[in-house]
């Protein structure tokens, strides 16, 4: 870097004095918009500083700033701000009796709306967007219930689910592992397979010698939950096995599996997560979803 | 303004332009950092949070291998949108024992912070092996290789003691017992009261349901225990931050 002194050039305007290869710089000032945006600029941030929380100064927390605004209180009166608008049709569809939702059809309208929000959140993960389920998680869509169908069974399913640990009112039921834990023989289990299959009329598929034998493993081992005609227990969530439903599967190995190993299908507690009117909504939309009885 | 002419001295002389640069930089930086250390409200204090179990710890290790925060956050920001989606904001204290922190604002797939115990085990399995079939609009990639890698706990001592160096309290027994806790945890018919005790809110299961202990069941394990430790409904937020 050349270090001459500065010197106006033919232009009358002065330069750095730098020069390379007869190519000058002129020392213009800054233009004055700028530098006063600049000082401006400064001044509003200690400003800011006085209006928002920012001085470090004590242990216990910087200081508040004049608007007293925080994160926390911003969220929580945005929060606020919305339930209070909904307050009044909120507090209605948590208080009224279950089966009056469906009647009042402004609440019904609400509930479904608000209802299909919490399911596409909350619920969709497993039983599908449409509510259409999968391989584990059942269909919302058909009358064929596990547990129930009806808006208070559906309620009390959503509020404190299936076989979890986190919930003591979850509901509760253990179909046995027959095959491994050699409840059945091999022999017995493919009879009962077989009868399993003729109930749900896939016939084609069965051997009726077995699936004889199987009747009277079946009424011996299944009976008491899946009832005696296999038309299943809603009490116990057996399911029904003699239509063409399948929670896992119904073609003969997915049952064999079944049998063997026996299934055991945990859905969450939303109690502690969902507030009852979440809960309400969440359950009048399934029901109206074509199979709620 | 006069004063602002001398200005040209500092602009004319790189040693000087670079020493005093560094000078503003680190003023800069002490005033940011050194507050963390002395404010008392930096990480407030909170009900509940423990280190991690070995077998969560092991979970975890697994998640950061896979680069699951490349698409996963693990901070639930305070806006109501994301109150209302994932559940109350993360709190400081909810990633103390995080090294490293899994925060993050980018999210290709949704946060994790408080994904503990909102799906089943088994959700959690078929998920992993094949994001598609649970959620078909997902772009996840399949981690079904988990549940072949089955886990020995050989080092997890030493895990909790690198733990135990950048400041988790894993206390003397805890390592001592860290082996016998890993297995534990991931076999519901053992002896898993002491690990109870050590860990509380840990959760005991065959997480991926089959015989032994694989990366599947760790990584479930881990985030079964996502954001349930705080229990929030006893929690009164200080409305100073």
């Amino acid at each position: 870097m050349s270090k001459r002194k500065p010197e106006e050039n033919e232009n009358g305007v002065e330069t750095t004095g730098h020069s390379w290869d007869g190519i000058e710089e002129y020392n213009n000032p800054l233009p004055r918009w700028w530098l006063w945006t600049l000082y401006a600029t400064i001044v509003w941030a200690i400003g800011y500083t006085i209006a928002y929380p920012a001085w470090p100064i004590s242990k216990e927390g910087a200081t508040p700033g004049l608007m007293k605004w925080s994160t926390r209180g911003d969220v929580e009166a945005e929060i606020k701000a919305v339930d209070e608008a909904n307050a009044a049709i909120e507090s209605k569809l948590a208080s009224v009796e279950l089966a009056a939702i469906a009647a009042d059809p402004e609440l019904k309208g609400y509930a479904i709306n608000a209802g299909h929000a919490v399911f596409q959140t909350w619920c969709a993960q497993c039983h599908g967007s449409g509510a259409q389920g999968n391989k584990g998680f059942p269909s919302l869509l058909d009358d064929d219930w596990l547990w129930g169908g009806t808006i208070e069974d559906i309620h009390y399913t959503v509020t404190h689910g299936v076989r979890n640990e986190d919930d003591e009112d979850a509901r509760f039921s253990e179909m046995p592992k027959f095959g491994a834990d050699e409840l059945l023989s091999e022999e017995e289990i493919e009879q009962v397979v077989n009868h399993v299959l003729t109930i749900s009329g896939q016939t084609d598929q069965a051997d009726p010698e077995l699936a004889k034998a199987g009747a009277v493993v079946f009424e011996d081992n299944c009976s008491s939950c899946h009832g005696e005609d296999g038309k299943g227990d809603r009490d116990q969530g057996a399911p029904n096995l003699t239509d063409a439903i399948w929670l896992y599967g119904g073609d003969k190995d997915t049952i064999r599996e079944t049998v063997n190993f026996a299934r055991f299908g945990v859905m969450p507690t939303w109690g502690a997560r969902l507030s009852e009117s979440d809960i309400r909504a969440v359950a009048t939309y399934v029901h109206q979803l074509g199979g709620g009885e | 303004m006069a004063f602002l002419d001398k200005h040209s001295i500092i602009e004319k002389n790189a040693t000087i332009l670079m020493v005093l640069s560094l000078l503003v930089v680190t003023i800069g930086g002490a005033v940011e950092i050194a507050p963390l250390f002395y404010l008392e409200n930096t990480i407030e204090d909170v009900d509940g949070m423990r280190p991690y179990s070995p077998l969560e710890l092991t979970g975890r290790d697994i998640y950061v291998r896979e680069g699951c925060y490349v698409c996963h956050s693990q901070m639930i920001r305070p806006l109501r949108d994301e109150v209302e989606r994932y559940g109350h904001y993360s709190l400081a204290a909810e990633s103390q024992y995080d090294h490293p922190a899994q925060w993050g604002s980018k999210r290709t797939g949704p946060d994790l912070a408080r994904v503990g115990g909102r799906y089943s085990d088994a959700w959690h399995v078929d998920h992993l092996t094949n994001p598609q079939s649970v959620v078909p609009v997902s772009i996840m990639p399949k981690y079904g290789f988990l549940s072949d890698r089955m886990i020995e706990p050989t080092y997890i001592e030493d895990l909790l003691k690198t733990h135990r160096m950048v400041g988790v309290p894993y206390t003397d027994e805890m390592i001592a017992s860290a082996k016998a806790d890993f297995v534990a945890q991931a076999d519901p018919d053992s002896d898993y009261e002491e690990m109870l005790a050590r860990y509380p809110k840990a959760q005991v299961r065959n997480f991926d349901g089959k015989p032994g202990i694989s990366e599947m069941d760790a990584l479930i394990a881990y985030l079964q225990m996502l954001g349930t430790l705080v229990d929030f409904s006893t929690f009164t937020p200080d409305a100073s931050r």
